[in-house]
């Protein structure tokens, strides 16, 4: 089974309750795909046992054989490349790596290379299997780091996948094929503002889910009302708490800190299955 | 005019609600919300709409069924998986790459326009606003970004403003990056937790390689001074301006609930605090 924890708003407590469940619960594989600001390792600590670099193709042009037709700009829907008179300049960083130009290029001149975006890192912390990726500094492009890491995924196990916050592109790709979405979210106007996005792309997504309101005495009755009023399953509620958020801003898990908080989380779990 | 950017790398540490505090503090402005796909700066400022615009951007491959031969060629080259084997195109997976079309040898495929979102000139209690948003599961954020602050920059040149305060996105990658190109300084907004430095860190090194002024506040600073005191010191080691500390106060959400900023809520610690900030940032304004 595949579980995503995702949230709209970032901030409202992803990363604690994908660790949490993750620790409460046996035979997991934790991936987290929020790429640009990876954080699970923080609590998890996993030993990391690889590191394996990911790539894009970008094209790169022989300008020996390129007769400066301008066939390849044309092609790009990305304004990649700008063809001068003696000279083809290629911006990599808006390149999508779709291939167009180099197959279509009428003289072969645009061969494509690798393009390093970031890495994967694989690992584990006792029995829980731990896979990240890491966005290289001034990339644009999340969604194929993201693909990368879970490639990794391992079926044999409740995959718990924590999730970049947004509605856009790299949340899309970090969401698809997922059995069921636990959405985090705080009852304040923000988050309940965030979460209804969030819901819009589930249910594009067609994925079964349900709601985990943390800081659940912080902000107003709103977000409950409108769980109610959607039929959406409340599954957990997590109150404020000075002791958790120190724990949190240590890089501790609750379920240490707090060791009653483990029942809470199975049950979440049971919730989900059902 | 100068243009500042709030952003976080970590999601929630209050990037809007100090946004939203500098919209009441600073004169003569223009307030930008660039975090296009989770925007929240409009619950605290209640823009009224006065120009409500499409945001178009990108294409999606159809495939013409009376037209298609199914040879397959499409389903060979997309590199993207989004063309499944009854030779329908998922437009979710699409990136509009437009190769298919290309190869297409029955002419089967054509590229319809994507309506991406929406954008709009708003006025506020606090002056002008330029917002968007984009549609659900959109691509192309990192362009309606720069949209948006391209209308806010040309509404602050007209009216001779002196600032443009734009409200970043979380993350590090294409929507930050479209909201730091350009940019007068961009103040980073942290908490004293391991994942806000790291986070912080992080978007402070894209903010630098793209050769941005970085400066940096610790909200929620009481949370835990022993992390408070390494984020004082990181910054110190890599030569960035703490502009200040901001309380924890649940004041702040409940100014939030009443769709109010922390300026117009109340008097305490936390909004003398960000009004020092405003001050302080406001030194950028005679550097040159």
């Amino acid at each position: 089974m595949i579980i995503s924890v995702a949230s709209g708003k970032g901030g409202t407590g992803k990363t604690t309750v994908a660790v949490n469940l993750a620790l409460s619960i046996p035979n997991v594989q934790l991936l987290d795909c929020d790429v640009e600001e990876p954080n699970a390792h923080i609590f998890i600590k996993p030993s990391i046992k690889n590191r394996m670099p990911v790539f894009i193709l970008v094209p790169e042009v022989d300008k020996t054989r390129c007769n400066f037709c301008g066939k390849c700009k044309e092609v790009c829907a990305y304004n990649a490349i700008a063809v001068l008179k003696k000279d083809v300049l290629v911006f990599k960083e808006l390149c999508h790596g779709c291939g167009a130009c180099a197959y279509l290029c009428p003289e072969g001149a645009i061969k494509e290379v690798n393009k390093e975006i970031g890495f994967v890192e694989i690992g584990e912390k006792d029995n829980l299997q731990f896979a990240h990726g890491k966005l290289k500094i001034g990339e644009a492009m999340s969604p194929p780091l993201i693909k990368a890491v879970k490639q990794y995924m391992n079926p044999t196990r409740t995959v718990i996948v924590d999730i970049p916050p947004g509605t856009s592109c790299p949340v899309i790709e970090a969401i698809k094929r997922s059995d069921y979405c636990v959405l985090v979210t705080e009852p304040t106007p923000f988050g309940l503002y965030d979460l209804i996005l969030a819901i819009e792309v589930i249910r594009k997504l067609k994925i079964p889910f349900g709601v985990v309101i943390n800081r659940a005495d912080l902000g107003n009755r709103k977000t409950e009302d409108y769980c109610h009023k959607e039929n959406i399953p409340i599954l957990m509620k997590i109150p404020f708490k000075k002791e958790i958020a120190k724990a949190y801003s240590r890089g501790e898990i609750i379920i240490e800190t707090l060791p009653e908080y483990k029942k809470s989380f199975q049950q979440l779990f049971s919730k989900i299955g059902t | 005019m100068k243009q500042i950017v709030v952003i976080s790398g970590k999601g929630g540490t209050g990037k809007t609600v100090i946004t939203g505090a500098f919209a009441a503090l600073a004169k003569n402005k223009v307030m930008a919300d660039c975090d296009v796909d989770a925007a929240d700066l409009h619950l605290l400022l209640k823009p009224k709409i006065k120009e409500r615009n499409i945001f178009k951007s990108g294409v999606t491959a159809v495939i013409d069924k009376s037209k298609c031969t199914e040879c397959g060629k499409c389903i060979k080259i997309c590199r993207f998986n989004a063309i499944n084997k009854d030779f329908v195109v998922d437009p979710i997976s699409c990136e509009g790459c437009v190769f298919c079309s290309f190869v297409c040898p029955a002419e089967a495929i054509k590229m319809e326009k994507n309506v991406s979102g929406e954008w709009f000139i708003s006025d506020t209690r606090f002056g002008p606003m330029v917002h968007a948003k984009l549609g659900i599961a959109e691509e192309n954020s990192g362009k309606l970004v720069s949209l948006v602050r391209q209308k806010a920059k040309e509404i602050a040149e007209k009216r001779k403003c002196d600032w443009v305060i734009i409200d970043g996105a979380p993350g590090i990658g294409c929507p930050v990056i479209a909201s730091l190109t350009g940019i007068d300084c961009a103040l980073v907004i942290t908490e004293p937790t391991l994942s806000g430095l790291h986070d912080a860190d992080r978007v402070i090194g894209v903010a630098r390689h793209f050769g941005i002024l970085v400066k940096l506040v610790i909200n929620k600073y009481d949370l835990n001074i022993d992390i408070t005191k390494k984020i004082e010191n990181y910054c110190r080691d890599n030569d960035i301006q703490v502009l200040g500390k901001v309380i924890f106060d649940k004041s702040i959400v409940k100014a939030m609930v009443e769709g109010k900023t922390i300026i117009e809520y109340r008097d305490g610690k936390a909004k003398e605090e960000i009004a020092a900030i405003w001050d302080r940032l406001q030194e950028i304004k005679e550097k040159r």
